[in-house]
């Protein structure tokens, strides 16, 4: 019996880890990892930081190199696009033949029907209509991406060069978005000399992810690191004709904004308007080069089978399970926390490579399953081959994320958004050092440091490991922070 | 078994220490890494195998 494939869709921090996970719990059967980035699977998190500032190479963001990868023994196909999924029938729809492997027999070309499936597609950086026809107008979330923007952070603002120089500051970025991607790379371009305006619809930057106090205090940083904060809307661009490097686009001159232009925190914003303020002289922010920080859109656009569920991401059940055989993890994956009683979906570093372990274990029970059941016509070998089965279980991770802003670094577990309470115990001002409790329906569920040192941060971790009556998880971390 | 990090990569996640804290420990100034046993007893391994798969970064290199 010739084994159908374990297809893992998405070859990135999820992806990786699934077909890892899917090898070191015991498939032996063919493994194919597709991605339609032409790069080997690198991480995200350097893109805003390190990669940007010029500290790193793109080398040095390898996930696995080629050799760490060829134990794996994976049909690897890069620069490969999935179309399509019959769910039904297991069979992936394909295109672009960068790495395309023979098919082989019973496949259609471009198809490939699977013992499993593993969606790991990750979100796609939202942008605003006709940007990309407008040279000097970024998005960040591909190395591509960052590679593009940092060239012209480098170099004064001329596209294609290569090099990092050194103080190569001096152009005027505005960065639309200042939620948690906007800020750190504002903190890098004002390390690099730049100038920098972060705007944002939200008067108080990552207000959404981490509550307005926390996000007060970053805000001060940014400020005294002189990084100018406005509240307002983006209406379009002003452009002129580009100079010959741009290839005859039109590049930016500045930003439009439909309302506001209010400083941060001075007028009061509500609703998205800022209440008064911004003469005409702040609806047009003048800009050699603008990020888009405005968020993402989750991967599954590719995915029409109506037996699936994509209206946030791809839903799934608390096994990651978004129908029989068909799993996701990573960015994309909305699924049913058990110990959080609603459907939630991350775009955390963590959680990609712990999703993508859990979405292995559980296809691989499921196959297994599969094989002694009734229907073990469908099996593959692979599964046969296979540890003794193991059990489906529910993942249940304590979500986690970290964010860079100058020396500045921000650690939480739990949930931090959508919370109805928040308790922020600011530590020491000046050193933006502090402590915050996030509480939803009564309980608390979710914490964050600011500069706490590693013992105490991971202390955190247990109070918030399931939701805790309020009061008690108060006295749990002044206990902690008291322990030193 | 041989472990080796790739420290100034470490992101200082934290989760190499919850899941093999007898092998790993942080800097307090900064959260990176430090191994503190490079050839942990067999009791260990699987640990050790766990915390490489988890890490964030890619920091930790297991070798047989
Ligand atoms: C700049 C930046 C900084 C970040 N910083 C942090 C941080 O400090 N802390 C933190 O916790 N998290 C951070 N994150 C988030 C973290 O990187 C993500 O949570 C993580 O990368 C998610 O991994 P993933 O594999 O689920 O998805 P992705 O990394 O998005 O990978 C999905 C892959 O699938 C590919 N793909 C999509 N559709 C298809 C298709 N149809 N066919 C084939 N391939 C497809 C995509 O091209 C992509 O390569 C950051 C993200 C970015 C972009
Ligand atoms: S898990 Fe990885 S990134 Fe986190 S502290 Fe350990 S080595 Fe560093």
């Amino acid at each position: 019996m010739t084994g159908l494939p374990i297809a893992v869709v998405g070859a990135s921090a999820a992806g990786l880890a699934a077909a890892e996970a899917l090898r070191r719990f015991g498939w032996r059967g063919p493994l194919t990892l597709i991605g339609d980035e032409p790069h080997l699977p690198y991480d995200r998190p350097p893109l805003s930081k390190q990669l940007l500032q010029g500290a790193w190479a793109p080398e040095k963001l390898l996930l696995r190199t080629a050799d760490q990868l060829a134990p794996l023994d994976l049909d690897l196909r890069l620069g490969t696009r999935a179309t399509g999924l019959d769910v039904a029938g297991r069979t992936l729809t394909l295109d672009g033949d960068v790495g395309v492997s023979p098919l082989a027999q019973g496949r259609e070309r471009g198809t490939l029907r699977c013992a499993g499936v593993i969606i790991a597609t990750g979100v796609a950086a939202r942008t605003l209509p006709g940007a990309d026809r407008i040279a000097g107008v970024h998005t960040l979330r591909t190395l591509d991406d960052a590679l593009a923007l940092r060239g012209r952070l480098a170099n004064g603002g001329t596209p294609g060069s290569e090099g990092v120089a050194a103080g190569g500051g001096g152009r005027r970025l505005v960065i639309v978005g200042n939620g948690v991607l906007g800020c750190e790379a504002a903190a890098v371009a004002r390390e690099l000399g730049h100038e920098v305006t972060l705007v944002g619809i939200e008067a108080t930057p990552m207000a959404a992810a981490v509550g307005t106090e926390v996000g007060e205090l970053l805000a001060e940083e940014h400020r005294a690191r002189g990084v100018r904060l406005l509240t307002g809307a983006v209406d379009g661009f002003e452009t002129a004709p580009a100079d010959p490097a741009g290839g005859g686009d039109r590049r930016v001159t500045a930003v439009r904004l439909a309302h506001g232009g209010t400083p941060a925190g001075e007028g009061r914003a509500s609703g998205g308007v800022a209440a008064g303020g911004g003469g005409a002289e702040g609806r047009l922010l003048p800009a050699d080069l603008v990020l888009l920080a405005i968020g993402s859109r989750p991967g599954v656009d590719w995915l029409d089978d109506p037996a699936l569920d994509t209206g946030d991401g791809l839903r799934c059940d608390a096994y990651c399970a978004a129908a029989p055989g068909v799993y996701a993890a990573g960015d994309v994956a909305r699924w049913d926390h058990p110990v959080h009683g609603r459907p939630l979906r991350f775009e955390h570093r963590m959680n990609a490579t712990e999703q993508g372990m859990a979405a292995a274990r559980n296809l691989l029970a499921e196959l297994a399953a599969e094989a002694s059941g009734p229907a073990g016509a469908t099996a593959a070998a692979g599964a046969e081959a296979a540890a003794p089965a193991p059990e489906r279980r529910p993942f249940a991770p304590v979500p986690y994320f970290w964010s860079d802003q100058y020396a500045v670094k921000l650690q939480a577990y739990g949930l931090t958004a959508g919370a109805d309470r928040v308790e922020t115990t600011v530590l020491d001002r000046a050193a933006r050092r502090a402590l915050a409790l996030y509480g939803r329906d009564r309980s608390a569920v979710g914490v964050l440091a600011a500069g706490l040192p590693p013992r105490q941060v991971r202390a955190l971790r247990a109070v918030v490991a399931a939701p805790l009556p309020w009061e008690e998880a108060r006295e749990r971390i002044a206990a902690a922070l008291a322990a030193g | 078994m041989k472990i080796t990090l790739d420290a100034d990569r470490c992101c200082a996640a934290g989760q190499c220490v919850l899941i093999a804290p007898e092998v790993f420990d942080q800097r307090d100034e900064d959260g990176v890494v430090v191994l503190l046993d490079a050839e942990p007893p067999a009791g260990q391994h699987d640990a050790v195998r766990e915390a490489a798969a988890v890490c964030p970064a890619a920091v930790i290199e297991v070798r047989a």
